[in-house]
């Protein structure tokens, strides 16, 4: 938690150019390691970011009070966890940290079929009157968030919705932005953005994949 | 295909290990939904389930309207009585008159076995056993194995022993082959009047003596002695069959600690079971009930949810 200053040396590429690791061009979470593509955030850099998420939304929120922090499965939630870490370790704040599983509020499912359902998981106090910021690894089509708002609306009011993510990689398809931003990745829409994060897949890392991929895009 | 890998669910032993899980995974999410204000989901707006039902039911009628009208489907309830299969319709042009509504799932209870299995080449929406004759219910045993593993944490390895008239249950049929894809060694405890043709090739084992089976189960399940399908007297009396296989306070002493009293319900309370037991702490039977909204949803979820 403590040591991120010494661990980042300033001369680490925040965008890399290292040549396509992996010849495999497999979608499954499992085989991530081994896709190719373009490596564009390293452990470092994806510490940082957390870091100034952090940062920005003590800042915007004007100390995170009666703030709870919603992560979207799959890598959402490791996410909104490691916000609410690195929140407690500046300000001393423990910010309430939940999941929330839009599975069922997704219009797609008859396009790409039922995927499994993940953990809905609310802090005990609910969500009424408080700031809810959603965390997602990748903004996308806005889709998700959409069913996002509409899985908010069904379990409570809260008094201001907000939306950071990791990356937003442009080509949205409805009226949605987010709040706080780690880095913004052009894309190609045939292209794909792959997050790895330690606690789902092993390590931290963020490419970007030439293939279409089946799933797991917001 | 669906994500279950089958299109209907007419047997219990068409899930394999992974859809089953899945199911079961499934409803756990759809029971923590059930403690939220709004106990609603969009999940399938739009979609027409039909609950046709030919025998008498309450609870897995209601059970399958509630988990549908829970995931915002359009349901419309058909009773054979009242209906114009009491002028003569038979179970084909039923069928074909549900396809021409456009129907998405078909949700089917009748009293001959293999009506849903020849349904199921009738109609383009998904078939789902609610119960047909003496042969399958398949959602019965997967709430039944939900709640085990809600109790026990795990399926692999448990000791169930399956109590009373294996004969005539489908329930005991279903969850036989459900609890075997998922690891669990069941014990079928009956008089051997009660106990069909063929059991020897199921894969579990028979007992007649319910006392010796009771102190080594993790689960035991009585099931209903079906008086209105028993045409011969399989058991002398029902004293005589409830001293020899009901389920008594001092048989529930028998049993280890932690093991559980399941009952899909409904009771002959004093046969099988004594009131004593189905309303004491040990017993699930209430909780099946509740159970059995979260299983339908996640049914109904993997098989409707998706692409068609």
């Amino acid at each position: 938690m403590a040591h991120r200053a010494a661990t980042n040396p300033r001369s680490e590429p925040v965008a890399s150019s290292d040549p396509p690791v992996g010849a495999s061009g497999q979608s499954n979470d499992q085989a991530l390691d081994h896709s190719p593509g373009k490596i564009i955030l390293r452990a470092a850099d994806l510490s940082r970011i957390v870091d100034r998420i952090a940062h920005q939304i003590l800042e915007k929120t004007g100390g995170a009070r009666d703030t709870i922090l919603l992560g979207i499965p799959t890598r959402g939630a490791p996410l909104a966890r490691r916000l609410g870490e690195r929140i407690e370790a500046f300000e001393g704040i423990r910010v309430p940290v939940g999941t929330l599983d839009v599975t069922l509020y997704r219009d797609d499912l008859r396009l790409r079929g039922t995927r499994a359902i993940g953990p809905t998981d609310l802090p005990v106090a609910g969500i009424d009157g408080q700031r809810v910021i959603l965390v997602d690894d990748v903004l996308f089509s806005g889709r998700t968030i959409r069913a996002a708002l509409d899985a908010l609306a069904d379990l409570g009011r809260p008094r201001q919705v907000q939306l950071a993510v990791l990356v937003d990689r442009g080509h949205r398809e409805l009226p949605i932005r987010a709040d706080y931003v780690g880095k913004n990745i052009p894309t190609a829409m045939d292209e794909s953005v792959r997050v790895l994060l330690a606690e789902v897949d092993g390590t931290d890392e963020v490419r970007i994949v030439g293939q279409p991929q089946g799933r797991g895009q917001a | 295909m669906t994500s279950l890998g089958v299109r209907h669910l007419l047997s219990a032993a068409d899930l394999d290990r992974a859809a089953a899980t899945a199911v079961l995974d499934t409803a756990t999410e759809m029971a923590a939904m059930s403690g939220r204000e709004v106990k609603k989901l969009p999940t399938l707006r739009g979609r027409t389930v039909v609950n046709l039902f030919y025998e008498d039911s309450t609870r897995t009628r209601i059970s399958f309207e509630a988990a549908a009208k829970r995931l915002s489907a359009d349901v419309i309830n058909f009773s054979a009585k009242g209906s114009s299969v009491a002028k003569g319709e038979s179970l084909k042009d039923t069928a074909l008159t549900l396809q021409a509504m456009g129907a998405d799932a078909v949700i089917v209870r009748h009293p001959a076995s293999g009506a849903p299995h020849r349904l199921a080449n009738w109609v383009a929406g998904a078939v789902i056993n609610a119960g047909d004759g003496t042969h399958e219910h398949p959602t019965q045993a997967l709430l039944d194995a939900y709640t085990m593993r809600r109790h026990h944490g795990r399926i692999e390895g448990l000791k169930v022993a399956i109590v009373g008239d294996v004969l005539h249950s489908r329930v005991a049929r279903s969850n036989v082959h459900l609890l075997h894809t998922l690891g669990a060694h069941v014990t079928l405890v009956a008089p051997p009047t009660l106990l069909p043709v063929g059991v020897t090739s199921w894969p579990a084992d028979v007992s007649y003596d319910l006392d010796a089976v009771l102190p080594n189960v993790d689960v035991v399940m009585m099931l209903r002695v079906q008086r209105e399908r028993m045409t011969d007297s399989y058991f002398p009396s029902q004293r005589e069959y409830a001293r020899r296989y009901g389920l008594d306070a001092q048989r529930v002493r028998a049993l280890p600690g932690h093991a559980i009293v399941m009952h899909p319900g409904p009771m002959n309370r004093g046969m099988e079971i004594t009131p004593e037991v189905a309303d004491s702490e040990r017993s699930t039977i209430v909780e099946q009930v509740a159970n059995g909204v979260s299983v339908r949803m996640a049914v109904l979820y993997h098989l409707l949810g998706g692409a068609k």
